[in-house]
């Protein structure tokens, strides 16, 4: 039961064509709503019932966000989309651009619809220039085939997309940072309330989804919210896409119903590299805390198991790691990532994550001090929940998954100036 | 800061815009300008720069910003902002041949230690650093979301996935 959201068409030959996006469907939800005049509270509520959680990482129910905008509301409203995808580990996006572009595109104009909007943007970051190419194809094939433009189909509704190109900065997945990004500013978020639903893009009420969120829109209305649920778990409506890299033989990405065991993607993406052991997982993303691989193997990739086991399932970004990695070593490219990304704001992000990172870096490479973890665990309660944006818990969370797991490995290395694996 | 929503910029619209770039090069950023509100020019600003920097050789002077900041009615300190936040704009030059090289956790436990190394060696210089003859310049990036395709690094507007010593000779020896 794989692939029958976002990757429907991945068995096609150029699943990104429109004639061959058409040859499964595609569009026809859309005409249909277009044609039929379909009441667009229906929509929200179909949306709802299916149970989608947004895909980029927070797992806020989708549905729900949308009915956070007053359709009837006088002027202007958008539809974000959140391609920035820049967690390390994720790489799934990419693909949906690449491979499924139109299905993206006619979510974007569902939602739109949906919420009473007649723009949106896709925010795609700038190193992405092969899927922006692809996407920016698709929009016109789109246009040209009157699914984009004036008085669609000869509905009455208007909507016009757009791609927007980012430079750059992981920080702009950061939804209020990408709408400032969009507005010709440096990507610095903002503080919420207000939230883009009342004041978003340009101060006007925006909604923003990832792109996996948005491109399973057009399944789910084709085939029924309960359909999309049912694939799912309590809790994790539908399937998902999972980015699966690190010391295994066939990384990619899979989709799969939530609530698959963690065991069966490892197994689909080939099992551990050269017959090595697994040691660790990190299961959403670098932000999501690390997990023992015993604790995985038991576990099932659903929002509600992983946050169990202390962690989260993030934007499902799976970083397998086997017996050859330090944790150390691990720990401090990741603390050095999110120096590196601060947008440096807050003090408590700005410098926090310059003190993490060096406190890592000095375990590292030797000169650790034995009161280092305790100044470690310290300092992250001082960061998480102080700041304006999650990249301060996003920092804080990988270094407490490491102390809680791995403790061990950091005593070590302070004690012995040297890694105990390799 | 996101509280007061109106184009940030003071600066009194530049009225001798054809000036500032060649034709070409402002009918695509112009390209760019149609897709936002009219009194959203600023909104353009990345994708300005971006296209500025390709026909200057990969990098930005601050006379490129100035002008940049002129045709968009911003205050130039309002473009350096943005020029300085994000990575991919360049405000030193750089060589032909920019080599951006991941090394977050999915690529560096798969060996983009040695894929650093063995461009270093090649190459003749650090990371950070453009080489004499102005062919090469070595970055490390962040992740670039294509961990799948671990080791793997970007140069001008394409990835390279699965790098090994032979492939990267390869793809260097096929620039021009
Ligand atoms: C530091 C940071 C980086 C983020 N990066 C991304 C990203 O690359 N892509 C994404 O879709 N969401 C990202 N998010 C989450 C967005 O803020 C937002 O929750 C999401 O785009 C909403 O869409 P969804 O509800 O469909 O998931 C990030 C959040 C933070 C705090
Ligand atoms: S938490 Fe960090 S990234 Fe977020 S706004 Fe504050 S300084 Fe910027
Ligand atoms: S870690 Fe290198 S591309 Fe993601």
């Amino acid at each position: 039961m794989a692939n029958e959201v976002c990757f429907r068409n991945m068995d096609q030959d150029r699943p990104w064509l429109l004639e061959h996006y058409r040859s499964r469907g595609g569009y026809e939800v859309l005409t249909k709503i277009l044609r039929e005049k379909i009441q667009p509270e229906s929509i929200v509520n179909e949306v709802k019932a299916s149970g989608l959680r947004g895909r980029g990482g927070a797992g806020f129910p989708t549905g729900l966000k949308w009915s956070f905008i007053s359709r009837n509301a006088p002027g202007q409203k958008y539809v974000v989309c959140n391609s920035d995808e820049g967690e390390p580990g994720t790489f799934k996006d990419r693909d949906v651009l690449r491979y499924n572009p139109h299905q993206l595109i006619e979510g974007m104009v569902i939602a739109g619809y949906a919420i009473g909007a007649t723009c949106g943007y896709n925010y795609i970051r700038g190193e992405f220039w092969e899927p922006y190419e692809r996407f920016e194809a698709a929009l016109e094939e789109a246009r040209a085939a009157g699914f984009l433009g004036k008085d669609l189909l000869g509905s009455g509704f208007d909507f016009e997309l757009y791609s927007h190109l980012g430079a750059g900065a992981y920080i702009c997945g950061e939804e209020t940072a990408l709408l400032e990004s969009i507005e010709g500013k440096k990507g610095q978020p903002r503080y919420k309330p207000p939230f883009p639903a009342h004041f978003g893009l340009y101060g006007r009420p925006t909604i923003i989804n990832n792109t996996e969120s948005l491109a399973s829109i057009p399944v789910i209305l084709e085939k029924g919210g309960e359909w999309f649920k049912q694939l799912g778990v309590e809790n994790s409506g539908g399937s998902k896409l999972f980015s699966i890299s690190g010391n295994i033989k066939n990384p990619g990405v899979f989709e799969i119903p939530l609530g698959t065991p963690f065991a069966e993607l490892l197994e689909m993406a080939g099992g551990m590299k050269d017959g090595s052991k697994l040691k660790a997982v990190i299961p959403g993303g670098s932000s999501a805390p690390i997990l023992p691989g015993d604790v995985m193997m038991q576990l099932t990739m659903d929002y509600d198991a992983i946050a169990k086991a202390g962690s989260m399932l993030g934007s499902g970004a799976v970083i397998v790691l086997d017996d050859s990695n330090c944790m150390v070593k691990v720990l401090e490219r990741m603390s050095y990532f999110y120096h590196e990304e601060s947008c440096g704001q807050c003090t408590p992000c700005r410098e926090g994550t310059g003190w993490l990172y060096r406190v890592v870096k000095r375990i590292e490479t030797g000169r650790g001090r034995p009161q280092d973890l305790a100044l470690l665990d310290d300092m992250t309660t001082k960061i998480a929940g102080r700041t304006i944006c999650a990249l301060g818990d996003a920092a804080a969370m990988p270094v407490q998954g490491m102390l809680r797991h791995f403790r061990d490995e950091f005593e070590y290395h302070i004690k012995h100036k040297r890694c105990m694996v390799g | 800061m996101g509280f007061k929503n109106v184009p940030m910029s003071t600066a009194k619209p530049s009225e001798h815009k054809e000036s500032l770039f060649s034709p070409q090069l402002r009918a695509e950023i112009d390209k760019w300008i149609a897709k936002y509100p009219p009194e959203w020019r600023q909104s353009a600003v990345m994708a300005a720069l971006m296209l500025v920097q390709e026909e200057n050789g990969g990098w930005l002077t601050v006379e490129l910003m100035d002008k940049v900041a002129a045709y968009l009615d911003m205050a130039p300190i309002a473009v350096y902002e943005v020029a300085s936040f994000y990575s991919m704009y360049e405000r030193q030059p750089v060589g032909r041949h920019k080599i951006c090289v991941c090394t977050n956790v999915s690529c560096m436990i798969n060996g983009s230690d040695k894929v650093v190394e063995y461009l270093e060696k090649k190459i003749g210089v650090k990371l950070g650093q453009t080489s004499e003859d102005g062919r090469y310049t070595l970055k490390e990036v962040e992740c670039l979301g294509a961990c799948g395709g671990a080791p793997m690094f970007q140069i001008g507007k394409k990835y390279y996935e699965n790098l090994t010593p032979e492939l990267i000779d390869s793809i260097l020896e096929g620039l021009e």
